[in-house]
């Protein structure tokens, strides 16, 4: 087990991220809603740099008691990032994809001490 | 832990990929899999990549051959604004391949080029560089739709321009590159003269039908194109685009939908022309290429096909085996869009096609759905002699190239 000495805690802003290489891995560091989540930078789909995505929330369509829609809307409460190869998206929280749930990120452990990051491997 | 300096993580120089990323930075991981799967030694040739010639339309206006429409777009260059390109009657704007900006490499390439190199020179050879390829073959973009255009004469100006720009700036610069010329379907006589001007010009390894358009394969008036093809050995390739306008796609609201079979529909409605009138039988040396609709319509338009002649063989007298034998021994296939969803099913497909010797890579670069060389590669029902056909062989026969990689990873 290598640990990589990534950043300062608070380097990572909320909403931020840091991609970095570990040796031959590169992992992506995202702080979702005060709190930090570690990915390896590669999609399960065609292996494509997924942490160097945009990040976008979920996009829904609300369906009304008639079962009709009028607009597609932005849930802010899952933010995503997509595979700037081919738009797979996936929850920074959870790693899910947006459709089947099979299809996940592989999360990296991340490790802070003493106001540091570190990604554990 | 005790961290030394080698420990230490080191930041990408690219945290987020844009439309300003360098085409090499973008594509990293993919030269990383070609390094590591050992495509030094592997011929791997891209029979449909794309560039987007509207970016350099003013200069390619100046190779209209009828002066006044070339005084004409050149002014209309020159003055005004707001405009779209001229002569090119598009999708009316319905390009939404870059699902809102997701996918940046599809919505614009704005990375800082080389002086003194065309840009698409500089764009495909890092395209091939990153993806480990030793010839693509380059096709046009917006230009798909032209065959729509209300006035046909307008596809024989800019499909000549195109052909004759394209050699000029592109492929007279790096013989890695090449293309199936532009034939001004909706005109046959003037695909004659196409074929007659551009065959054996530097970079000219067939002729493309783009394949959005509203006239029959099979109308007599094509024969003359087709036997000119046949007598020097060129192939045909029919390139699949989308066009929402099509009435048998009006009601599809989502671009997925629309795309997912637009790119395959006009394709369809071809192959079923080109198989039931006997183009085959007509001209059995005739080698078709069908570009850019991935490859589950095959097995589908195989069996329906076959099902149907059987019961009507008098509607096509011409045919003397199944339409699925034209289908595998006439016609060639790109490989992109892949389906990979449901492997069991990709392996019947390549079986049905015989992909050995009928399917030819294609990585559709710089599109939202491009494909990967390693995507083959990594196929576990294929033998090795089956990978190397498809990602470079079978494209090295059909268009009489070297088969000596000529790329460096």
């Amino acid at each position: 087990m290598a640990e990589y000495l990534v950043c300062s805690e608070d380097e990572i802003a909320d909403g931020g991220r840091k991609v970095v290489a570990c040796g031959e891995r590169e992992i992506g560091i995202f702080r979702v809603k005060g709190a930090l989540h570690a990915w390896h930078n590669m999609c399960p789909h065609r292996q494509g740099p997924i942490c160097q995505g945009r990040i976008y929330p979920q996009v829904i369509e609300p369906v009304d008691e008639r079962q009709e829609v009028r607009t597609l809307q932005y849930n802010e409460e899952n933010m995503h990032v997509a595979c700037p190869w081919h738009g797979w998206e996936f929850n920074l929280e959870t790693g899910r994809n947006a459709g089947p749930a099979k299809y996940r990120l592989h999360r990296a452990e991340l490790a802070i001490r003493e106001g540091q990051v570190y990604v554990v491997l | 832990m005790d961290i030394s300096n080698k420990d230490r993580a080191r930041e990408l120089p690219v945290q987020q990929i844009d439309v300003f990323t360098d085409t090499r930075d973008i594509l990293a991981h993919a030269n990383k899999a070609a390094r590591k799967r050992g495509f030094e030694d592997w011929l791997i040739c891209d029979v449909d990549a794309h560039h987007t010639e509207t970016i350099s339309w003013h200069e390619l206006v100046q190779y209209i051959e009828d002066p006044v429409i070339r005084h004409q777009a050149m002014l209309f260059h020159d003055e005004k604004m707001g405009t779209a390109s001229y002569g090119l009657n598009g999708d009316m704007g319905l390009k939404y391949q870059d699902v809102g900006g997701r996918i940046p490499h599809q919505a614009g390439i704005r990375e800082k080029v080389d002086d003194g190199v065309h840009r698409d020179v500089t764009l495909s050879r890092r395209a091939m560089s990153a993806l480990g390829v030793d010839y693509m073959v380059l096709f046009p973009t917006p230009m798909l739709t032209l065959g729509l255009h209300p006035q046909p004469e307008m596809e024989v100006y800019l499909g000549r321009a195109y052909n004759r720009w394209l050699i000029d700036k592109v492929l007279s610069k790096d013989d890695r590159l090449k293309t199936l010329a532009y034939l001004p379907f909706n005109v046959p006589k003037e695909a004659e003269r196409t074929i007659e001007e551009f065959a054996g010009q530097p970079g000219v390894i067939g002729f493309c039908v783009p394949s959005t358009r509203h006239k029959p394969v099979h109308h007599n008036d094509y024969m003359r194109v087709y036997a000119m093809l046949e007598e020097r050995n060129l192939p045909i390739a029919f390139h699949a685009a989308y066009h929402w306008q099509d009435q048998s796609l009006s009601t599809i609201n989502r671009f997925l939908g629309m795309h997912a079979l637009g790119f395959v529909w006009c394709n369809m409605v071809h192959m079923t022309n080109w198989i039931l009138n006997g183009i085959p039988e007509r001209f059995p040396k005739l080698k078709s290429i069908w570009v850019e609709s991935g490859l589950a319509w095959i097995p589908f338009l195989m069996q329906r096909l076959d099902d149907q002649y059987l019961m009507r063989p008098s509607e096509a007298p011409q045919l003397k085996k199944l339409p699925s034998d034209y289908m595998r021994e006439n016609c060639w296939y790109t490989t992109q869009p892949m389906e990979t969803v449901n492997m069991k099913a990709l392996q019947l497909t390549l079986e049905m096609i015989n992909a050995e010797s009928q399917l030819l890579f294609a990585s559709d670069w710089p599109h939202f759905d491009f494909d990967l060389p390693q995507e083959i590669y990594d196929l576990p029902f294929l033998s090795e002699q089956a990978k190397r056909n498809i990602l470079g062989l079978n494209a090295a026969k059909l268009f009489n190239l070297d088969p000596t990689p000529r790329k460096t990873l």
